[in-house]
């Protein structure tokens, strides 16, 4: 078995307990991958989804045409749908008596593991729609990784939600080739969306010790894997859209460690709102 | 009821009647459904047209107080039904504008007059949701009274707008479904909860009330519409029917409807209430309820600031277009 850093080595002792809780049907852990890490990575998953769901959510009734806000509600309901199922399986791994809600309503941003990219606010329709392109881009390569992992439930959300995810790519790929090639205005909006956004994908491609423990048991790939599909995708739309890709350059990061931008906070102060100021009632 | 005050044209006696509308009315009177391409009276098509454009209107503005709490919702499951109900409410209003279309009008134009003041919406919508109990009571009244106008529709004499109210009328009885779901909930919750839920009922049961129209000696176009079958039902009709079925369901949570003189009449078979109070009504329709502004502003803001979006896809569309042309011409 490789050794695994520290921080993500699994919990001995709770491991014992649950197995010795579970005597009859011991659930053997997935080989290689720390629980910890797990949980971690499925935290990633899931509040993806969340925080982009969630950002997504603010344009329902504020859309510029009615078809876009039924489509962009859409999507949402997608994300969180599959936050909802990412997030379910992180407390079922984490065994301590926590479901879905708890982690998406009783963690502050310090233990969110969202990326950056989707936790910026919204901007003009354009910022929104390119900011939905880049991460769909990256969306879809990995699920179609993660069909293939060696956890079963795993493979079985990423195949369910690669298909949803494949239709939002559809269609944000294809506004952004039309918004780019539409009038200058939408050109420029969407050329000055692409450059604000573009320092804020490289965290998408980051490997670090936990994707590391995902790849080394065949849970997951790793991120950077992903980065040559992805960018025969965004080079093709961007062609087609008329849109100049950015140089590569500096790359924000931190939100995959539970660094985030200030932004977050305040999805969380709202978001957050009931489930803080009426402790343990139900809804 | 989404329509409200919908100004009808040209009531005619029988006896003063073009042959051609005779024969329309006769059609009309055998409950044959009226389709798009077919012959109407003028003021059969601008009824209908003032009648559908405010009920199109209503349900997209409707988005905007139930929108209100999406990003606040309590659970990931409400968060998800929540969100799914407003933007059924979009599609509502999509098949409303489509069913408008076939009138002769377009979308845009129907846009315009809304954002002008020219067209209106419901007066419900001008209250705001301040609690997320009113998530349960917007559901539960609002959709609840729209469903008490809506399911007669399915039978009104316009083909597309009856076909329209048939697949609108399965939404909304799970919109009203989801919202009594909520007021459950917080009625068997904390105190805190309950206390919301009745505020919530407190806020909501006049305006409620309101969403049926002025009463019925105060309606002076129901009865045109009526004989049109654009409208199925008088205004009061359809209130006491609301009350009759209301009533029960707000007892079976443990709430109180906020009106001293609701009572049971034996000899009519339904509820004695009050009026809610029409100045009040008339306020709002006017502009002067509490979030017309707002209402208003957010739906007329989210038009400009997406017209450079419309206008790029026409112009993408346009040079498509002329590309393809361009290809075929140089292949032949």
């Amino acid at each position: 078995m490789p050794s695994l850093p520290d921080m993500t080595t699994p919990n001995l002792t709770a491991l014992a307990g649950q197995a010795l809780a579970d005597s009859g049907h011991v659930q053997v852990p997935a080989p290689d991958a720390g629980q910890d890490a797990l949980v971690e990575w499925l935290q990633r998953m899931g509040d993806n989804g969340l925080i982009l769901g969630h950002r997504l959510s603010e344009w329902c009734g504020h859309g510029p045409a009615l078809e876009e806000d039924i489509a962009i509600a859409n999507q949402a309901l997608d994300l969180i749908g599959q936050c909802r199922l990412w997030l379910g399986l992180a407390a079922e791994v984490e065994g301590r008596g926590r479901d879905a809600d708890a982690f998406a309503y009783l963690r502050d941003a310090g233990a969110f593991r969202n990326l950056l990219l989707v936790e910026l606010p919204n901007g003009d329709f354009g910022v929104t729609l390119m900011r939905q392109f880049l991460f769909d881009a990256f969306h879809v390569e990995l699920l179609r990784a993660l069909k293939a992992s060696s956890d079963s439930r795993i493979a079985d959300i990423a195949a369910k939600a690669e298909k949803e995810v494949a239709y939002h790519l559809e269609r944000s790929a294809d506004l952004v080739i039309r918004l780019g090639d539409g009038t200058d205005e939408s050109h420029r909006r969407m050329q000055d969306a692409l450059n604000r956004l573009w320092s804020y994908t490289g965290e998408m491609f980051l490997d670090d010790a936990v994707d590391q423990a995902m790849a080394d048991s065949g849970i997951a790939p790793l991120p950077s894997s992903l980065k040559d599909a992805w960018d025969r995708t965004v080079a093709a739309v961007l062609d087609e859209a008329t849109l100049a890709r950015p140089a590569d350059g500096w790359h924000h990061k931190g939100g995959k460690k539970g660094i985030h931008t200030e932004h977050l906070g305040y999805i969380l102060a709202e978001m957050q709102f009931l489930q803080r100021a009426y402790p343990g009632a139900r809804w | 009821m989404y329509a409200q005050m919908v100004t009808s044209e040209g009531s005619k006696a029988r006896k003063d009647m073009t042959p051609d509308e005779t024969a329309f009315q006769d059609r009309i009177d055998r409950n044959e459904k009226i389709e798009p391409k077919e012959w109407m009276p003028d003021g059969y098509r601008k009824t209908l047209i003032r009648q559908i454009g405010q009920h199109a209107h209503s349900e997209i503005v409707g988005q905007l107080p139930e929108g209100n709490w999406i990003t606040r919702a309590p659970t990931l499951e409400r968060k998800a039904i929540l969100l799914a109900k407003v933007q059924d409410e979009a599609g509502h209003g999509l098949y409303l504008y489509c069913a408008a279309e076939t009138l002769g009008v377009s979308r845009d134009e129907l846009l315009e007059a809304l954002h002008s003041g020219k067209m209106k919406y419901s007066s419900i919508f001008n209250y705001p949701t301040l609690t997320w109990a009113d998530m349960g009571a917007v559901g539960w009244l609002v959709d609840g009274a729209a469903i008490m106008n809506q399911v007669p529709l399915q039978r009104t004499s316009y083909g597309p707008y009856a076909r329209a109210m048939v697949r609108i009328c399965k939404e909304e009885s799970f919109h009203q479904r989801q919202g009594y779901d909520i007021m459950m909930r917080m009625c068997a919750g904390t105190p805190e909860q309950k206390a919301m839920a009745q505020d919530a009922l407190n806020r909501f049961w006049y305006p409620a009330l309101m969403m049926f129209g002025p009463s019925d000696k105060d309606s002076v176009h129901s009865a045109q519409s009526m004989a049109w079958k654009i409208k199925m039902n008088t205004n009061d009709e359809l209130r006491q029917k609301f009350v009759d079925q209301t009533v029960p369901q707000a007892e079976y949570l443990g709430l109180t409807v906020p009106d001293p003189d609701l009572a049971w009449n034996e000899d009519k078979g339904g509820h004695d209430f009050s009026e809610p109070d029409w100045s009040e009504f008339f306020a709002v329709i006017a502009g002067n309820g509490p979030c017309n502004a707002e209402r208003l502003g957010a739906r007329v803001k989210a038009w400009e600031d997406g017209a450079w979006f419309r206008d790029g896809l026409m112009a993408h569309a346009a040079k498509a277009g002329e590309r393809a042309r361009a290809a075929r011409h140089a292949a032949e």
